[in-house]
This record gives C-alpha cells, sequence and structure tokens, in this order.
C-alpha cells in the first residue's frame, strides 16, 4: 500500500513539474554584480587615459605651450614659459640607465646562480631575503641614497666632484631596487626550462657552466628579456628615490654627479604644495603623467609580447 | 685507437673549460652576495641613523627656574604646575588643562611638559651610531669645547614616547602617532575599495567568464594596470577623488565637513586612490587562490543540485579564503609604504593633530620620513631613521601574519 502510494505521487510531481531551466533572479543579480567588479578595472584605465588626455590636451592649448617646441628644446622653465621636455626625460634616461646596469648583470647572474648551481638549502634561504627587498617600500630606499650611498661616492670621488643631490647615487640604488624583481622573473624562466635538456648536455660532456650558459640560457632568453623591459619600465615609473636623491630642479646634464629631475621627481615636487586648479603647472603634471603612462604600457605590452611570441614550448 | 683519440680531443681543452667554469661560478656567487651586502648595508644604515650621541643645549637655564632653592628637579607637581601656569600663555595653559586636568597629571608628566614647555632643549649636534662608538671621546671633548653649556647623552630616537607623540615642528619632542593614524585610517577605505571589488573581480573571472573578446580584454587590461607607475594613480586621485569628487571626499554632501580642510585632499580621498593601485595585485592574487580550489568539488556540489552561486560561496570562496587572505595582506603593506601617490593627492606636511573621521586632513608614516629625509639637518634624518624602523616593524609584522595565515589555514588537495 505504501510503496503504491509512494509510485502515485512520485509519478504525479513528475508530471506537474516543469524540468525547464529556471531563471533565479538572486542569481542573475550577483552576476551582474561580479561582473561589474570586473569590468571595474576597465573603468580605471578608461579614467586614467581619460582624464589624463584631457587636462593634456589643456596644457597644449596653453598659448605658451607648442607641441613641436616641448620635444624639440632642452629648457624647462614654466615661468618663463619654456616647455622642453628633454631636461626631466634625459635624467629619467640617466637614472634608468645607470639603474639597469646595476641590475641586469646583477640580477641575472643572482637567477642563473639560484637555478642552476645553489643547493636547495642556500636557495630556500636566498629568495625570502630577495623577497625581503623587493618589499621594502622604496622612500626607504630614497633615504639610503640620500645617507649611504651619496656620502659613499663623495668619499671615492672627491666632494667637489660629486653634487649632494645627483643621479648616479639615485641610480645605482634604484638598481638594487630592480634587482629582485629581474632575479624572480629570471629565475622562473630559467628553472621553466625542462631537466632532460640539462641533462642531455651534461651527457655530452658540457660543463655546468656551459650547460647554464649555452643551453639553459638561450632557452630562458624570451622570459630574460621580458624580465628586463619590466625592469626598465619598473625605473622609468619609479619615484621616490629619485625625489629625495636625484635633485630638484630641471638640468640638462650628461654628467651623473650632478643633480637633475627625472619627470618623476617633478611631478612629485610640484605636487608637493598646494597646487592650485587650471595652472600650468597643475596641467603639466597631467601631460607628464599620460607621457609616463604610455611610455610603460608599451614597455609592459612589449614584454608580454615577447614572452607569448618567443616563448620555447617543451611537450 | 680511434676511441682514444677521440677522448684526447675531449680532454685537450677540458682544464682551460672547467677554469673557466670555476671562474663564472665566483662570479654568479660575487653578485648574489653583493645582493645580500646590499641589503644589509640597507639596514645597518637606517639603525645607523636611529641611534646616537646628541648635544643640546636649553634655551632656559633650569637653574633660574629653582624656587626657595629648590632646584627644579625637585620640585613637587604643585610647584611645578605653578611655574607652567606662570610661565605659558593663558590659552596654552588652558589647552593643556583641557587634553587633561592638571591635578590628575602624575609629577613626572607635568616635569616632562616643563622640559617641552618652558625649558625647550635645542640641539647642537646629532652623531650617528657608528661614530658615537668608535669617536666617542672625540664627540665629548668637541662637544665640551664648542658648546659648554651642553650636554650630551646618547640616545635611541625610536622610543615609545616617539611612537604615541603627535607631531611637532621640535625634532626633540616629535611623534609619529599622527602619521600611524593616519596610515591607518588611509588603509582602512583602500580595503573597503579593493577588497570587495578585487575579489569579486576574481571570482568573475575565474567562475563565470567565458572566452569572449571583452573578458580577454578585461584580463589583459588588469595586468596592465598592475604595471602602471604609482604616481600615475596619484595623478588621478587627483583629478577625480580630490577634484571632481570634492563634495564627497570632502564630507560636504553629509554635512560633515571638517572646518580644518574643507577640500577633497582628504584621508578618505587618499584611501581610495591606493584603494585603485591595489586592486589588480589583489585580483591577481584572488584568482590564483579561486585557481588552486580542485574542479572535483565544484562538481560534487553542482551534483547535489547547488546553484552557481550556492557552490561559490559555499565552497570555493571558502577553501580559496586563506590564499586571498594573503593576498590582500601583501597588497596592503605595499599600499602602506606608498608614498609617491600621497603626496600628489595632497598629503599634509604639518599637522599635529590625529585624524578623526574620512574627511580629515592626512600625513602617513612614508610622507613622514620623506619629509624628514627631505630636511637637511641630522637630527630630521635621525627621525626619519626611526619612522622607518616603525614602517618596517609594523610591515614585517603584516609579512609574518601573512605567512602565517598560509600556513594555518591552507589545505592541500
Amino acid at each position: 500500500m505504501a510503496g503504491l502510494s509512494l509510485e502515485k505521487t512520485f509519478e504525479k510531481k513528475a508530471s506537474t513539474s516543469n524540468l525547464r531551466r529556471k531563471t533565479r533572479w538572486g542569481e542573475t543579480f550577483i552576476q551582474a554584480l561580479l561582473f561589474f567588479s570586473g569590468f571595474f578595472s576597465i573603468f580605471t584605465t578608461v579614467g586614467i587615459v581619460y582624464v589624463l588626455g584631457k587636462e593634456a590636451l589643456l596644457f597644449f592649448q596653453m598659448p605658451e605651450v607648442d607641441l613641436l617646441a616641448t620635444f624639440t628644446t632642452t629648457e624647462w622653465k614654466p615661468q618663463i614659459g619654456k616647455f622642453g621636455i628633454w631636461p626631466l626625460l634625459n635624467a629619467t634616461l640617466m637614472t634608468t640607465l645607470i639603474a639597469m646596469l646595476i641590475a641586469i648583470p646583477l640580477g641575472v647572474a643572482v637567477a642563473i646562480y639560484l637555478s642552476e648551481y645553489a643547493n636547495p638549502r642556500v636557495r630556500n634561504t636566498l629568495k625570502p631575503i630577495l623577497e625581503v627587498l623587493a618589499g621594502i617600500p622604496t622612500i626607504v630606499y630614497g633615504y639610503f641614497a640620500l645617507t649611504f650611498m651619496t656620502p659613499l661616492l663623495r668619499e671615492i670621488f672627491g666632494r667637489d666632484v660629486v653634487q649632494i643631490y645627483n643621479t648616479a647615487s639615485a641610480g645605482l640604488v634604484m638598481g638594487i631596487l630592480i634587482l629582485p624583481l629581474i632575479t624572480s622573473m629570471t629565475e622562473d624562466a630559467l628553472s621553466a626550462v625542462p631537466r632532460s635538456l640539462r641533462e642531455a648536455a651534461f651527457g655530452m660532456g658540457a660543463t655546468k657552466l656551459e650547460v647554464a650558459l649555452q643551453i639553459v640560457v638561450p632557452a630562458a632568453l624570451s622570459g630574460i628579456a621580458a624580465a628586463i623591459i619590466v625592469g626598465i619600465s619598473r625605473a622609468i615609473g619609479e619615484t621616490m628615490i629619485v625625489a629625495v636623491a636625484a635633485g630638484a630642479g630641471p638640468n640638462f646634464t650628461f654628467s651623473p654627479f650632478t643633480g637633475a629631475e627625472t619627470i618623476t621627481g617633478h611631478i612629485v615636487r610640484i605636487s608637493g604644495g598646494d597646487l592650485s586648479y587650471d595652472s600650468v603647472d597643475y596641467n603639466s603634471i597631467f601631460a607628464l603623467g599620460l607621457f609616463l603612462f604610455f611610455v610603460t604600457l608599451t614597455l609592459n605590452i612589449t614584454s608580454q609580447a615577447i614572452v607569448r611570441r618567443f616563448r620555447e614550448v617543451y611537450e | 685507437m680511434k676511441e682514444k683519440a677521440v677522448v684526447q680531443g675531449f680532454t685537450d681543452n677540458l682544464d682551460a673549460r672547467n677554469r673557466k667554469g670555476v671562474i663564472w661560478h665566483v662570479l654568479f656567487q660575487v653578485s648574489t652576495v653583493i645582493g645580500i651586502v646590499a641589503l644589509i648595508a640597507l639596514m645597518l644604515n637606517i639603525i645607523n641613523g636611529a641611534f646616537g650621541y646628541i648635544a643640546y643645549e636649553a634655551r632656559v637655564d633650569p637653574d633660574t627656574l629653582a624656587v626657595d632653592g629648590t632646584p627644579l628637579t625637585e620640585q613637587s607637581q604643585e610647584q611645578l604646575v605653578t611655574l607652567l601656569q606662570s610661565t605659558l600663555s593663558r590659552g596654552a595653559y588652558n589647552k593643556l588643562e583641557n587634553e587633561k586636568p592638571f591635578a590628575r597629571r602624575p609629577r613626572e608628566e607635568v616635569y616632562q611638559l616643563v622640559l617641552e614647555r618652558i625649558i625647550r632643549p635645542e640641539i647642537v649636534g646629532v652623531w650617528n651610531l657608528w661614530p658615537s662608538i668608535t669617536d666617542a671621546d672625540e664627540i665629548r671633548t668637541t662637544v665640551a669645547q664648542e658648546h659648554p653649556n651642553a650636554e650630551l647623552e646618547f640616545v635611541s630616537w625610536l622610543t615609545s614616547d616617539f611612537v604615541s607623540r603627535p607631531q611637532t615642528s621640535e625634532p626633540l619632542t616629535a611623534g609619529v602617532r599622527t602619521a600611524i593614524l593616519g596610515s591607518l585610517w588611509t588603509i582602512l577605505f583602500t580595503i573597503l575599495l579593493a577588497f570587495p571589488i578585487g575579489v569579486g573581480a576574481a571570482i568573475y573571472l575565474e567562475e563565470y567568464a567565458s572566452d569572449t573578446w571583452l573578458n580577454r580584454l578585461i584580463q589583459t587590461n588588469i595586468n596592465n594596470l598592475a604595471g602602471v607607475p604609482s604616481i600615475v594613480y596619484g595623478i588621478l586621485g587627483l583629478a577625480i577623488f580630490v577634484r571632481t569628487l570634492e563634495p564627497l571626499t570632502s564630507g560636504e554632501v553629509f554635512g560633515l565637513v571638517d572646518p580644518t580642510t574643507a577640500s577633497g585632499r582628504t584621508v578618505l580621498s587618499a584611501g581610495l586612490t591606493l584603494g585603485l593601485l591595489v586592486l589588480p595585485i589583489i585580483i591577481i592574487n584572488a584568482r590564483e587562490a579561486i585557481r588552486a580550489v580542485p574542479r572535483s568539488l565544484r562538481n560534487a556540489s553542482f551534483g547535489v543540485g547547488a546553484t552557481k552561486w550556492q557552490t561559490v560561496w559555499s565552497h570555493v570562496l571558502p577553501n580559496a579564503m586563506p590564499g586571498i587572505l594573503t593576498g590582500t595582506i601583501l597588497a596592503i603593506s605595499r599600499a602602506i609604504g606608498e608614498t609617491a601617490p600621497l603626496v600628489v593627492v595632497g598629503a599634509s606636511t604639518a599637522i599635529s593633530f590625529d585624524p578623526s573621521s574620512p574627511f580629515s586632513k592626512f600625513t602617513t608614516l612614508p610622507i613622514q620620513i620623506y619629509q624628514w629625509t627631505s630636511r637637511p639637518q641630522d637630527e630630521f634624518r635621525s627621525l626619519a631613521a626611526a619612522t622607518i624602523l616603525v614602517l618596517l616593524i609594523l610591515l614585517l609584522s603584516l609579512n609574518a601574519s601573512a605567512v602565517l595565515l598560509r600556513n594555518r589555514f591552507s589545505r592541500k588537495f
């Protein structure tokens, strides 16, 4: 009896229940909310391009600013209406160059050591140390540049040669800052090279160095190149080290021992005081910011493209 | 015969190759050592700045403050209060009385006030830790010759007083309480903006998004935003939060305008700016944590008839949470150390009162370090070094908690 009634109810239920997909409004609402969260980052990018572009446009529309002169003249003196970007750009390129001269050879060498030479115990102690180095705020590096690196350089090269604020000190310390970034990206690329490649080379009688430099590094070259480009992009956008140690005041010079203001350093100094809206200074930081944004964006996209395009895929 | 020739050919330059190998091995090791030396030098340099001798002179000679032959150091609490009352202006005295009645202040505290307000020691010389240890005698003779009235004392710039005192322009009485509170207030709004949106975006991209051009665009965009220099976010924050949204960020729409600001350069603007800055980092970390939750868990949930959101909410998120929180803590430590965007957004350089609402003016620890480092006087460099120690201790404890969280709650599938 009981079994029969159960069967009956079951039959009844099956015949009435609608098996079509139900629209659950709660689920749809949540999905919309999540999509909005994902889309939010697009707003940020559009915001950067729109806001910076709008104000930069205002800057170039100002009577005293001439787009052509901006990129061809070598004086940046807003007080007398001269806006040649080269003194700022030159200082940025100099600090970046000095930083990369330190960070590329050291960073790649440390990565090769960690990935090919160090035993697991050494690697497990060294990697956290590098992570610590990467996690220290950049203003601390700025303090380090001003109170350690600059006196050191002045001791070595002479006080009359090296000014208190100089691009060499800022660049060297920036190199130390970028070293862990290049090391960790390079090490990832090196350890992605399969063991079998190394063992084949060892089997042919290659030494450890030959395996490292002639087998592993070429195989990981795209990853290393990407790391270097990301490093350059980071160096160009780096702000606090140069704001503290590289000097205040645009200066078109090729001497690493004299003070010169970088693009980022200039933005920080100009906006440090109470900046009044719609002044030339106010608009100029947007033009400079837009320039920085596009330069670093191009470098980052290039880096990603290199990884995608030239990556050696094993198995 | 033939085999031997091959072996000989192999051994011909083997020594040279091995030598080359050793040389490069040493080079690689030296590079690593340079990296470690740099870190050690950085740390020692900060410690070197945060301790050492200082020489100071009283602006008012304590001997002139003796009452009826009782020297200042032995006067009672009441005598000291009377002294303050007679020397300070009425306004300054009343302000102190309002903060905390004199009757309830212990003698030691009143004595400190007398030192700060009346005697007002002035620094005439500062030495770092290293010279203080190696050239102590020389420092003593120099001070004795050049500043016969000065007192020489070995101090730690980082003290519990330094952490609990508000900012002042006097190096001997300056503290970082204002900056610590400013940092905490700012981070609060950073988390409120970046955590929900970041986790939401990560869930969307990992669980819901199909492979369409729009979703690919969102992904590429997030990766690129992570590489944008922080100062660009500062400029964006200046234009959007400080200027365009001024009525909101200054509290005008809520009728809560802080009488001291009346502009958008507030804690709220700073927090939101940093929120945009760390959003990509939180999304990238949260996605990795969500991706680590195995497919089988979701399938089991779907199998018993759960909806997509029920699956995400009750199975995916709880299992991914330790990873998400670890990533968030790392993003927060990045935000706490940021300086450049906050300078652009308009951190105040000299405020001595604590931030009390989202619409207060603000200063933060890194801003304070920047300000003090930029001053040419040695005593401010030492203050900067002490502030760096405070900041590094804060960051270290945050990172330690991230590691603990990871080890304590992470599950292996």
